[in-house]
């Protein structure tokens, strides 16, 4: 069998849809952080084979894909001391229950 | 600008200013701001007094005349309307008059209406009446004199029914202010032909257009006795007179600014202003002296039997109004004119004296009155000269005038023997004058005290009425020395040139007919005027003929003169009792076939009214109800989608987004 784009492709967006589902469904604000981690690298996925089958030389997906890798452990950091605020203040990180801006 | 055009500013804005501030403020004021109107119409006086030196006494020309002319409206295809001056030696002359004579009334007024209600109001009506009036003898054309015409009327109705609560006060201000409509509607319509005929307003383009005959003939006639008509009703001349003496219900001092020296002298100074237009018709000329002549007479007669003192002093008024009249008509222009001036002080004095007494008695019937010498030295001196003066006593101011009025008269009267009858009248009338203004001096000041109680409080006036009294009767004797020898104002106050263009008149008699005249009148009028004051002096002081004998003996000519001739009376009758009776059928009018018909179309319009509140009811406010709930239901529907849980919102805007992937090429397609 013929490893060719699709196949990488096809990955990411199982991939992608993974992460949109856990993050619209989960009610655990880490799960939801897990599922967001899953939509990143499906991303990263799709720029590194973008790079892997472009006809040019440059490396700019591979690039690309390690500034997303940073910016998801800085995000994942942010987010985690986020939960963390959020788990002193409501003592709970289930989503739903967090509503007193909403009303 | 001009000193001229600054000074006419000046002059009839001060008043309009005081008017207008006294109204606002008057209550709030120290002194319910009398001061500030009676400021004002000093200040006038000033001005005044600066233009008369100015016009009379540093330009003496004959020819004098500056105009000042400003846009008012009008134009661009329609007529122009103008506000502006005309200042020649007659206003300067008549400025000089009312504001003296407003100026000492505003002094006395402060003595005499002390204390009475509405003290601040009064003085902003006294201010609204000088202004109107400094404005009518100082404007340019027919349009500001009709306007100023009618404000003059309208402080003359707020003045005479200034006790409003009296039912008297307010019938005479009613009374004066329709009868005096009547005439004015005739100058209206005087006015209209002018205008229809000429086109224009401004008086000296009026006169170049009569001159060069724009309007001649019968027109021309009309269009002037229209415009006499006006002062007909202003100036109380028979049949319109009957206004003038129930005016007298207003204050005192009024009755000498508005009814005795200024208002009523409004109707002889618009004939003197308008001479080229009444010169250049024969007819309206005779028609005025006629006119004037009848007035002249009849209510000298009239003013004999009165026995409340400012009637008689109002008949009195009448008569001496008829007397210039009458001097206009026979062309006799200067003497006119010269008579409203001389009349407007001794008359003023007569009327402020008379308030004197009243003030002094609270009684103005002359037989409460009587042995008042002792009691008001001032008042008796004053009034005594003001009586010489209005009698025709040689030395005093009325002698001038009168003098030169009867001089014009018999000059007329030589020249068309036709018409000699005027002059015979107007001579009858000066000793009926004398007799009834000597009856007026004896009854009050001399004999013994009719009415003891009233006599002992009597006392004289304070020096704020005196003093005008005094002034004035300083004017009365001065006021003559202006005709004898040809002095400026024989000189200076002429007839305009027109009216020797148009038609004969006095001055047609050459020089030697004038002189003839003039000494001939002179020796006549001083034989009847010391006549009447004896046969007064013989009747009323040494009771030699007693005065009720002859009442009974000529009873018809006594009731005819005591009941004024049955002029009201005729009126009553007939113009009154036609207009009530009008009045009536047009009430009937109304309550059957107006009302009938309301009452008709009722029904109809209830059941239209009826059937157009249930449509607004349930159609309209339904359809408006409907919108209204489904707003509510689209709005409550949207606020399901915004939950705000942001997963839902991640999920609807993932869904979305694939949606639009998915459908991406139909939504191209749509939009290609």
């Amino acid at each position: 069998m013929n490893i060719g784009i699709e196949h990488y492709l096809v990955v990411s967006i199982i991939l992608f849809l993974l992460g949109v589902f856990i993050v619209s469904t989960r009610r655990n604000g880490i799960r939801v952080l897990m599922g967001i981690e899953l939509i990143l690298n499906a991303a990263n996925l799709n720029l590194i084979a973008f790079n892997r089958f472009s006809p040019s030389a440059s490396a700019n997906g591979s690039v690309f894909a390690v500034f997303v890798i940073i910016l998801a452990a800085a995000e994942a950091a942010v987010a985690l001391a986020i939960v963390l605020a959020i788990y002193q203040q409501f003592s709970t990180v289930h989503l739903e229950e967090i509503s007193s801006m909403k009303h | 600008m001009e000193i001229y055009e600054i000074l006419a500013w000046a002059i009839i804005g001060l008043p309009l200013a005081s008017f207008g501030l006294q109204l606002a403020f008057g209550k709030r004021l120290p002194r319910q701001g009398d001061w500030l109107p009676t400021g004002a119409i000093w200040l006038s006086l000033i001005l005044g007094i600066v233009l008369f030196v100015k016009v009379i006494v540093l330009e003496y020309d004959p020819h004098f005349l500056k105009q000042y002319s400003y846009l008012w409206f009008g134009g661009a295809g329609m007529m122009e309307f103008h506000f502006g001056f005309h200042i020649d030696n007659l206003t300067a002359v008549m400025v000089m008059v009312v504001t003296i004579v407003s100026a000492l009334v505003h002094l006395f007024s402060i003595g005499y209406m002390h204390g009475e209600d509405c003290y601040d109001r009064y003085f902003a009506y006294l201010s609204l009446f000088s202004f109107s009036m400094l404005l009518l003898v100082l404007c340019d054309n027919l349009f500001v004199l009709y306007i100023t015409w009618e404000l003059v009327g309208v402080s003359s109705y707020l003045l005479i029914g200034f006790f409003f609560w009296k039912t008297s006060a307010a019938n005479a201000c009613m009374k004066a202010f329709l009868t005096t409509r009547v005439g004015d509607v005739f100058m209206f319509l005087g006015i209209m032909l002018v205008v229809r005929e000429i086109g224009l307003l401004n008086y000296s383009k009026v006169f170049d257009a009569v001159a060069h005959g724009q309007l001649n003939g019968t027109l021309l006639t009309i269009a002037a006795v229209c415009l006499f008509g006006g002062a007909v009703g202003k100036s109380a001349q028979f049949p319109l007179h009957v206004w003038l003496p129930d005016a007298m219900e207003g204050p005192t001092p009024v009755s000498a600014l508005i009814h005795a020296a200024t208002m009523v002298a409004a109707g002889v100074y618009m004939v003197g202003r308008l001479f080229p237009i009444f010169s250049a018709s024969h007819e309206a000329m005779l028609v005025i002296a006629y006119i004037g002549l009848i007035t002249a007479f009849f209510a000298a007669t009239i003013a004999i039997t009165q026995t409340d003192i400012k009637r008689v002093l109002a008949y009195s008024t009448v008569s001496q109004l008829g007397y210039m009249i009458t001097a206009l008509g026979v062309g006799a222009f200067t003497a006119g004119l010269y008579h409203l001036m001389t009349h407007a002080f001794f008359k003023a004095l007569l009327f402020l004296g008379s308030g004197s007494v009243i003030h002094a008695l609270h009684s103005q019937e002359l037989p409460d009155m009587g042995g008042l010498k002792k009691k008001l030295p001032i008042t008796w001196a004053t009034m005594l000269i003001a009586t010489l003066a209005i009698s025709g006593v040689p030395f005093f101011s009325g002698f001038g005038s009168k003098d030169a009025i009867l001089a014009g008269a018999l000059a007329f009267g030589m020249e068309n023997p036709s018409h000699m009858p005027i002059f015979i009248g107007l001579w009858l009338a000066a000793g009926v004058t004398a007799f009834y203004m000597f009856r007026l001096i004896f009854l009050t000041f001399y004999g013994e005290p009719r009415v003891p109680e009233k006599f002992a409080h009597a006392h004289e006036s304070p020096s704020v009425m005196t003093i005008p009294l005094i002034t004035l009767a300083a004017l009365s004797v001065l006021g003559g020395f202006g005709l004898y020898g040809g002095l400026w104002f024989n000189h200076l106050i002429v007839a305009p040139a027109a009216a020797h263009a148009a038609e004969g008149a006095a001055e047609h008699g050459g020089e030697h007919s004038e002189h003839f005249a003039h000494y001939l009148a002179m020796v006549l009028s001083i034989i009847v005027a010391l006549s009447g004051i004896f046969l007064s002096y013989l009747v009323y002081y040494k009771k030699k003929i007693s005065a009720e004998s002859w009442a009974v003996k000529l009873r018809p000519l006594y009731d005819l003169s005591f009941h004024k001739y049955w002029v009201d009376e005729f009126y009553d009758k007939t113009a009154i009792r036609f207009l009530l009776w009008i009045r009536m059928v047009f009430a009937r009018f109304d309550n059957k076939v107006i009302d009938g018909l309301v009452n008709i179309t009722a029904p109809g319009l209830r059941g239209t009214s009826t059937f157009s509140g249930a449509w607004d009811k349930y159609v309209v406010d339904g359809l408006v109800n409907l919108l209204a709930i489904a707003t509510q239901i689209a709005g409550a529907a949207s606020t399901l989608i915004q939950s705000g849980v942001i997963q839902n919102y991640i999920l609807k805007a993932s869904l979305a987004a694939g949606a639009v992937l998915l459908l991406h090429n139909y939504i191209i397609r749509l939009f290609a």
